[in-house]
């Protein structure tokens, strides 16, 4: 915290969205953000009619909505008009197969220009939309359908054939697989569709409360949960793409977010698209050199990005950009995990403006905490509450949550509950929905405190889940998955911090009777986790251990395993029965 | 070092990282993250370990030129040959 502030000039602040954070703070209300939206007769509405329908409406048909660039660099431009069409018919497709309205449709895709049509087609059409990351492998994907009940799965060939073709016999209720670019047995083909299906549909007119997506997440234990966000989501959508991000209509906008994950949904899909901007969405997988020719030659004004990204590009070195300037380039921001104070400086240095850190989950759907284009930036910290957001730092007891305002106080993370992008749940999981809430607040599970200022700081999390590259990885799937190898008896899997990704996935594994450790069986086991898991979620680093730290219970003490890694005090080993060896 | 010493290095390197993935099966021309099913972190280890084992950085600028398994053979080779 002893760095320098990154004030913002007068001219900065009253080119802003949000000139004065206070003012917007002191009059913002939410029913009055619900007035900006398009709306459908009878007091309904719809995402998709947001994103699109509106704007063709209100003449910017012709605009370009998505410019898709492929691997080998091409571009694709699809203007509001073409996508209206192309998601009407996605729309017609699903009714053609006996998609319901309420019925879930999955995607497991990269940045394909499919998956924006399939996501906002699925809206129109009234189904629920849940995009699952295409790193992942076989077992996430399994338990993520099973929890939803996927009805239809949108993907490609290959991830189809290493990923899905093996556990569809143990998912009765997927009825459709729609592959986007052949078809295989038991599949269907999107082309064949979308050829016979008709580029008008009628907009499902939806209830506020109704469910439009479904984003799933992980905790310390038990299974991934499955956050129900409705369609009145798309109020905070709007408020928040414009407030936190500074977006406005005709910007070039670049989320680099990757689709199968919340923001690529909230900030990657349908927020850029409500406020009519034009996104840039790029198929290949980071690489700095194309990342600064896409910044250039597409002119991005707003940037939303990813503390490992902008690291990697740190690290790219600085000569790289020596000789470019950005001159379109107007707002920077990032998400997934909090920026460390180089990098937002790194960003003021290299592009003549900081990257603005947010602070979100998927259980918030949007933008809660965030630095401002009107407001001075504290490197490292997240910022301010945005306007109609209430936050504090709690401290939670057997007496209940208590606010703690004394500046500085460490405490866990909380928000008052009532904001649109709220989830409205988690799917078949009510009791374990009500954990988050105490005493009127909703508790995030971060660890964070408040300056003076106002300004929020990130200090940890208060439970065991992993933040890698950005994504909530929760170590008892990765544990799971690991014990089902014959030669294991026990694992305990931790986050440990790496510079570039926040922290690595690394698991301590004790091997059963008679087995010996080697470096054969520890590869065998990171080919048995990837191939179960995936890559983004398998460990980066397995250990073998004779024995591992457990409480009377038998529970693996991860925090000890921890503590041990990072070299901190041990804490509380009271409950500690038997010790690593 | 031979094209076929380079194969054989880029192939136990990979293998370190996705054990899981059979050369045999790839597409040695298709896209090297997608064919070996590994993520930019990973990408970056290998690389590292690449460049430690060939006496030479690997550049940043160089990476795009490591699109495929077969390219990245052809990048390796003249990277040795230098």
């Amino acid at each position: 915290m002893s760095n320098d502030l990154i004030a913002k000039s007068s001219a900065r602040r009253s080119a802003a969205n949000m000139p004065d954070y206070e003012a917007a703070r002191a009059t913002f209300t939410w029913p009055a953000a619900k007035q900006l939206l398009n709306g459908m007769p009878d007091g309904k509405l719809n995402i998709a009619n947001e994103a699109i329908e509106k704007h063709i409406q209100q003449g910017r048909g012709d605009q370009i909505a998505l410019r898709w660039i492929s691997k080998a660099g091409e571009r694709v431009d699809f203007t509001y008009s073409q996508l209206d069409a192309l998601t009407s018919k996605f729309a017609n497709s699903l009714r053609n197969i006996g998609v319901e309205k309420g019925e879930r449709v999955y995607s497991l895709l990269g940045r394909t220009p499919e998956l924006y049509i399939a996501a906002l087609g699925t809206l129109k059409a009234g189904s629920v939309y849940c995009p699952l990351f295409s790193a992942f492998g076989p077992e996430p994907i399994q338990s993520r359908m099973e929890i939803g009940g996927a009805k239809a799965l949108i993907t490609s060939s290959s991830l189809y054939r290493r990923k899905v073709k093996g556990i569809r016999a143990n998912l009765p209720e997927l009825r459709e697989v729609i592959l986007i670019d052949k078809e295989l047995d038991d599949t269907r083909s999107y082309e064949t569709l979308m050829e016979g299906a008709p580029e008008v549909f009628e907009t499902e007119p939806m209830q506020a409360e109704e469910t439009a997506l479904l984003h799933f997440t992980s905790g310390t234990t038990g299974k991934p949960k499955g956050v129900v966000h409705v369609h009145e989501a798309v109020v905070a959508h709007n408020a928040t793409g414009r407030l936190a991000l500074d977006l406005r209509p005709g910007d070039i906008y670049w989320c680099t977010a990757d689709p199968g994950w919340v923001t690529g949904t909230s900030y990657g899909i349908i927020a850029p698209l409500v406020i009519g901007v034009t996104m840039i969405v790029d198929a290949a997988d980071f690489d700095a050199v194309r990342w600064y020719d896409i910044l250039d030659q597409e002119a991005v004004n707003v940037w939303y990005t990813a503390p490992t990204a902008i690291r990697m590009l740190m690290k790219a070195g600085r000569d790289m950009v020596a000789e470019r300037d950005f001159p379109a380039l107007r707002f920077m921001a990032s998400v997934g995990e909090p920026l460390n104070p180089e990098a937002v400086i790194w960003g003021n240095d290299v592009f003549g403006m900081p990257f603005h850190d947010n602070w979100w989950q998927t259980e918030t759907g949007g933008i809660m905490i965030a630095n401002y284009a009107s407001m001075d930036v504290k490197p490292g910290s997240m910022g301010k509450p945005l306007p109609g957001i209430e936050a504090g730092i709690v401290e939670v007891d057997e007496t209940g949550a208590h606010e703690a305002t004394k500046p500085l106080a460490v405490g866990e993370l909380a928000l008052r509950p009532g904001w649109p992008s709220m989830m409205r749940g988690y799917l078949h999981e009510q009791a374990r929905y009500e954990k988050c809430f105490k005493d009127g607040w909703y508790l995030s599970g971060d660890l964070a405190m408040r300056d003076s200022d106002g300004y929020y700081w990130f200090v940890g999390r208060s439970d065991d889940v992993i933040k890698s590259a950005g994504h909530l990885i929760g170590p008892f799937e990765v544990e799971s998955a690991l014990m089902e190898h014959p030669a294991v008896t026990e694992v305990g899997v931790i986050g440990i911090p790496d510079e570039t990704v926040g922290e690595i996935v690394k698991a301590y594994v004790a091997l059963k009777p008679g087995i010996e450790p080697s470096d054969e069986l520890r590869l065998e086991l990171t080919g048995h986790a990837r191939k179960r898991l995936g890559p983004a979620v398998a460990p980066k680093e397995i250990v073998f251990r004779t024995n591992l730290p457990k409480t009377r219970s038998g529970k693996i003490m991860r925090r000890l395993l921890k503590a041990r890694e990072l070299r901190l005090p041990e804490g509380d080993i009271s409950t500690l029965e038997s010790d690593e060896k | 070092m031979t094209k076929a010493q380079i194969e054989t290095l880029l192939q136990s390197e990979l293998y370190k990282i996705a054990p899981d993935i059979d050369v045999a099966d790839i597409d040695r021309d298709a896209d090297l993250r997608e064919e070996f099913d590994i993520d930019s972190m990973d990408f970056l280890t290998l690389v590292t370990a690449l460049g430690k084992e060939l006496g030479s950085d690997i550049p940043e600028e160089d990476y795009a030129q490591m699109g495929s398994f077969a390219a990245a053979i052809d990048y390796l080779a003249g990277l040795a040959a230098t």
